[in-house]
């Protein structure tokens, strides 16, 4: 064959003789992986890191690209009890565009029915993915000095950084200087210790810096000879990462603030933030619900819907994963997360994240 | 006055009618919680089976071998496993995937917002005719289109016109092109006619049968005979009679829904200030019930529990059966009729009803059960002319008869 049909124009061809379904909506029971309707990925290996964290190795379906950014996310869709929960966690392998297969680690969380469903999958389920997200990525090329600040499992962003930097040839005597602090409760708790001390023993620009938490105490920052300053005397200079859990970031937020560096300082939460003021409330119409609700500034509007007996749509629940995105045909919004408002008419608005500015109608 | 104070069942207080109402509630409370993963797994493996019957079909179509020994077996075994997948995707899945059914799931591959049928008539139309104008005004004489469809006489409070003594005639042609009717259903040609239709509107609903119409009839008529080669005009015969199958059938369970003896028709008078229990008594009494195995209630998208269809709309059709025997209990605890027969019976007394009321009222007699003489307005209350409400004169919808949107793009 000296040309290709564009693969498009196939499966164009084909839903004519699959309307009005698609021919996706047949080929899935042969293989569950050929259809985009929604992504799907197999689980093609599940690796212990650590007793309470496991990295899945999954290999996705028709319509993924292989062009995440290293430091985002993805979300992760799975039926508990016949129904599709989400949640995101990031891509902790490097990408590849010849690739075929991504890496995410996750941790059992004590209180989390998804998570610890999630680490005990096996091998050849299916799971639905949503297309990679989020800002907190390396920058290409990176910075020339760079200082991770990682806690627990925050440092699956940061993994998929450094076999990015490694891969390419980026740490080296060239190249990125990097200085990495990990907080773990113990040794053992530590995701990915072996291959960073490897990473360390390979490279010469790669520090680590361990930090025990459950016996050496939480990470001081400001001290003299525990803090940044002993570690890492010229953490003023460099780009910082930061991912972790939600007080380690908020101390960290307030040092750089404190030193009037918050530029040089980028951040990954994976809890729902509420730094900015609350709306003022109203009441929330779901036009095609037919449903209303008195809603206060403090209450979601997805809380407000599930309230109100609204089969709301929702994901992750913090902001990440998009999935409870509904369209706000008028009124106004207000993001807890930041205190930006939305009021364009038929905007689209993420509901777990914004809370009523005076009334609101949705459409749903 | 609201139904409960018109109708025979005088006998209920309002407090029962209430009480009654408390009970349905705790019924769909019970099923709403319940639902898990062997209801997914249910949904899942219809569809499944559904998809393997088309594929089956259409490539015993395509393959059979165009021999003089096989070509009449082939086509016979290629039309009955189409004609199958179709009448599985309309009733049991289409239907009751597009009343939110399933929308729990919280899956966009089964939900209604987005879900397409393998029929004509598009699906966002019909989720309006069907899901709001049927369910909310089920029966109620003057607003819901489904008595008749806007061509047959079933109500003997419809006025006559010599027109209906077509009657037997256009039953037997609806039946025939049943989906081509349900396509054009939506529309309202009757107000179309007298140029009362926002002509935006009617372009837009035109524009979507015309394009879903166009997509279907390729289907069947045109790309399926042409892969199908030398054997096209098998495949062509076996394509219709595959879609005339299940138009007949899906007319048949239909009229079995609201057309038999006992299901009662209500008047706008009956509506007002209807409670949400009266609304619940109003779909008892306006629905009728077949009985039958499994095989038939799945073959008819479970609507021989049509009672119970009516009540919850968007609970799982898997579960009418079980909650059907909690129904039964409830109308014989409150004394209430629960009309229910063989699929047969049901159908034959819709079959008469067409034929006598294709007639004068005069001429007949009615088979509905005995009105009782306390009801004011059964006797003299004026015929019922025919043409519809817009949606504008309607009360707004009602959230648990399954989702409704307009599609903001075309498809």
């Amino acid at each position: 064959m000296t040309s290709t049909i564009p693969w498009e124009r196939v499966r164009q061809a084909g839903s004519k003789l699959t309307t009005p379904l698609h021919p996706d909506d047949y080929l899935r029971f042969i293989n569950p992986l050929w259809s985009q309707r929604e992504l799907r990925g197999r689980i093609e290996k599940v690796v212990e890191e650590t007793e309470d964290a496991a990295t899945l190795v999954i290999r996705p379906g028709w319509g993924w690209r292989f062009d995440h950014r290293p430091g985002q996310y993805v979300g992760i869709g799975v039926q508990v009890d016949g129904r599709f929960q989400w949640r995101s966690y990031s891509i902790s392998s490097a990408p590849r565009r010849s690739g075929r297969h991504i890496a995410i680690t996750i941790r059992a969380m004590p209180e989390g029915k998804l998570s610890g469903h999630l680490v005990s999958l096996t091998p050849g389920t299916i799971v639905r993915l949503a297309a990679p997200e989020g800002d907190f990525v390396l920058p290409d090329p990176p910075p020339a000095r760079m200082l991770f600040l990682v806690g627990g499992s925050g440092v699956t962003p940061v993994m998929a950084m450094l076999r990015t930097m490694d891969r390419r040839g980026h740490l080296g005597p060239a190249g990125t200087e990097v200085v990495m602090h990990y907080s773990s409760p113990t040794e053992e708790r530590m995701i990915f210790r072996e291959e960073l001390l490897a990473l360390e023993e390979k490279h010469d620009s790669f520090h680590l810096h361990r930090l025990h938490t459950d016996t050496e105490g939480m990470l001081e920052l400001a001290h003299a000879e525990r803090g940044l300053d002993a570690f890492c005397p010229d953490w003023r200079e460099r780009e910082t990462y930061a991912c972790g859990p939600a007080p380690m970031l908020d101390a960290i937020t307030e040092h750089f603030e404190r030193e009037g560096l918050e530029e040089q300082l980028h951040l990954e939460r994976f809890t729902l933030q509420l730094g900015g003021e609350g709306g003022e409330g109203g009441t929330l119409t779901f036009r095609n619900s037919n449903k209303t609700i008195e809603a206060d500034g403090a209450t979601t509007v997805l809380e407000a819907g599930e309230q109100a007996g609204v089969g709301m749509p929702y994901g992750c629940r913090m902001g990440i994963c998009h999935t409870c995105t509904l369209t706000l045909v008028s009124g106004r919004v207000r993001d807890l997360r930041n205190g930006d408002e939305f009021d364009q008419t038929n905007e689209q608005v993420q509901t777990c994240v914004t809370a009523a500015v005076g009334d609101c109608t949705f459409d749903i | 006055m609201a139904i409960s104070d018109v109708t025979e069942y005088m006998h209920l207080t309002d407090e029962q009618v209430e009480e009654l109402g408390r009970e349905l509630d705790r019924i769909r409370e019970e099923v709403e919680a319940s639902r898990g993963a062997d209801d997914a797994a249910y949904i899942h493996r219809m569809i499944k089976v559904q998809r393997g019957l088309a594929a089956a079909g259409r490539l015993t179509l395509m393959l059979t071998p165009h021999s003089r020994k096989t070509r009449v077996p082939g086509a016979v075994a290629g039309a009955a496993l189409l004609g199958l997948a179709k009448i599985l995707e309309n009733m049991e899945i289409g239907h009751n995937v597009m009343h939110g059914q399933w929308d729990w799931m919280n899956d966009p591959e089964i939900h209604s917002s987005n879900w397409e049928w393998d029929t004509a008539q598009p699906a966002e139309q019909w989720k309006h005719s069907h899901n709001y104008v049927h369910h909310q005004f089920t029966n109620v004489l003057g607003y819901d289109n489904d008595i008749g469809y806007g061509i047959l006489r079933m109500a003997r409070e419809q006025r006559w016109n010599p027109a209906n003594l077509g009657q037997p005639v256009y039953n037997a042609a609806l039946a025939t092109l049943f989906q081509w009717g349900v396509a054009l259903h939506d529309l309202d040609i009757e107000r179309i006619r007298k140029g009362e239709k926002d002509p935006a509107e009617m372009k837009r609903q035109l524009g979507q049968i015309l394009r879903k119409g166009r997509n279907q009839i390729l289907k069947d008529y045109v790309v399926y005979p042409a892969l199908s080669g030398p054997r096209w005009r098998t495949t062509l015969t076996a394509n219709a009679t595959a879609n005339l199958t299940r138009n007949l059938w899906s007319y048949v369970i239909i009229f079995c829904g609201h057309f038999p003896d006992g299901a009662m028709h209500f008047t706008e008078e009956e509506i007002e200030d209807e409670t949400r229990a009266e609304w619940y008594l109003r779909q008892i009494l306006g629905a009728a019930n077949f009985e039958g195995g499994p095989l038939l209630h799945i073959l008819s998208g479970n609507l021989g529990f049509q009672i119970e269809h009516h009540l919850f709309p968007d609970l799982p059709s898997n579960r009418y059966a079980e909650i059907s025997e909690r129904v039964k209990e409830l109308c014989a605890t409150y004394d209430i009729p629960y009309t229910i027969g063989p699929l047969h019976k049901q159908y034959g007394q819709a079959l008469r009803t067409i034929m006598k009321l294709s007639l004068p009222n005069r001429f007949t007699s009615s088979d509905k059960p005995p009105q009782p003489p306390t009801r004011p307005d059964s006797v003299e209350a004026p015929p019922v002319d025919k043409g519809r409400k817009s949606d504008a004169e309607r009360p707004p919808r009602r959230s648990e008869l399954g989702g409704w949107s307009r599609q903001q793009r075309a498809s």
